[in-house]
């Protein structure tokens, strides 16, 4: 079977009153497409379909979208990873304000990830040429600053669903995280102090969502378990 | 850092360390509860009574009640929090909260050293 039944979520706030889902019939070719192909096949037959998207490579974090029930990226993610019974059904990510289609309001998301400071705070004087890190202490970075910051984990978080203004959510935790372990940081009490509070950080209840579906493969819950950990040494 | 006045501790990390401390209290009782009853198949009132006579088994029985209350009002705090929008109903529900649980703890208290 050639064709595919696509079930996207259309919504233009200046001519819909309600958000509705409409249906395409997308001729693949028999091909294992990417799902963000599939969008650009559908918006040659609708040219108002609205989506973002930018590298098509799964670098930029732009095409974030919730495919058949998962978030993930719609540029690497292949037909035959989310396609059940020849049907796709495509929606913007959850949680966020629809602004129109599948483009969503990241406001909230870049709100609480500009509150973790992600960047890197030393007040001792700047050497020479650089600020030297062991290759032990580089390597307690990995997995932390691969992030794309594509929103896929914060949500599929239900509690970043009920409290996005509060709770940091994983992605923003996931940098707090790799500026606290980063031996070059020298703000981590102040760091710390921001985050322990009931939201912040403990509204996370490890139910695993977002490492789920990060599409590179990180783990914030074990991220928030190592912020907790540094929390608990420096209180008691 | 985001304000809170209504949650147990005031802080995310000590209600974190409470919850968990007093569940593995509440695990304890309950594991130490179940495994009496199995071993005194045949339990009559004066056996019961006579277990919570004995300082050690009220010890551990306030314990467990002040791990409960304490358990109780995080969780529900936080499900108020999560799920009630409206501040006069959030605030009305976890009064009511707060007030049903200092009734139980007093009333288990009573019950612990009334018999």
């Amino acid at each position: 079977m050639s064709t595919l039944q696509v079930s996207i979520y259309r919504y233009n706030p200046e001519t819909d009153s309600a958000p509705y889902m409409q249906e395409f019939q997308v001729d693949t070719q028999g091909r294992d497409l990417m799902v963000l192909d599939v969008l650009h096949l559908m918006k040659e037959q609708d040219s108002g379909l609205a989506f973002r998207r930018s590298c098509r490579e799964g670098v930029c974090g732009s095409d974030g979208m919730n495919m058949n029930g998962k978030n993930g990226l719609g540029c690497i993610t292949p037909l035959s990873e989310v396609v059940k019974g020849n049907k796709l059904v495509l929606r913007p990510l959850p949680g966020l304000p629809v602004i129109r289609d599948l483009v969503v309001d990241m406001g909230l998301f870049y709100k609480q990830y500009e509150r973790i400071q992600p960047y890197l705070q030393n007040s001792n004087p700047a050497p020479a040429i650089e600020r030297l890190q062991s290759p032990e202490d580089r390597d307690k970075l990995d997995g932390l600053y691969e992030c794309i910051l594509c929103a896929c984990c914060s949500t599929s978080c239900p509690s970043f669903w009920w409290n996005p203004d509060k709770f940091v959510g994983p992605a923003g935790l996931l940098q707090a995280y790799r500026f606290l372990a980063d031996s070059r940081d020298t703000a981590t009490a102040e760091r710390l102090a921001e985050l322990e509070d009931p939201f912040s950080v403990f509204r996370c209840r490890g139910i695993m969502n977002c490492v789920a579906v990060c599409p590179k493969g990180l783990n914030p819950t074990r991220a928030i378990g190592k912020i907790r950990e540094m929390l608990l040494a420096n209180a008691t | 850092m985001v304000t809170n006045i209504t949650s147990f501790g005031r802080s995310g990390l000590s209600d974190w360390l409470i919850q968990r401390a007093s569940a593995i209290i509440l695990a304890l009782y309950t594991l130490f509860i179940v495994a009496y009853l199995l071993f005194n198949p045949d339990l009559d009132y004066a056996t019961w009574h006579g277990l919570f006579a004995q300082t050690w088994m009220r010890i551990f029985s306030l314990l467990a009640f002040v791990s409960l209350a304490a358990h109780a009002w995080i969780g529900l705090w936080t499900v108020t929090t999560d799920y009630l929008k409206a501040t006069a109903i959030r605030v009305g529900v976890q009064t009511f909260i707060i007030l049903a649980i200092f009734v139980f703890l007093v009333w288990g208290i009573q019950v612990l050293w009334g018999a």
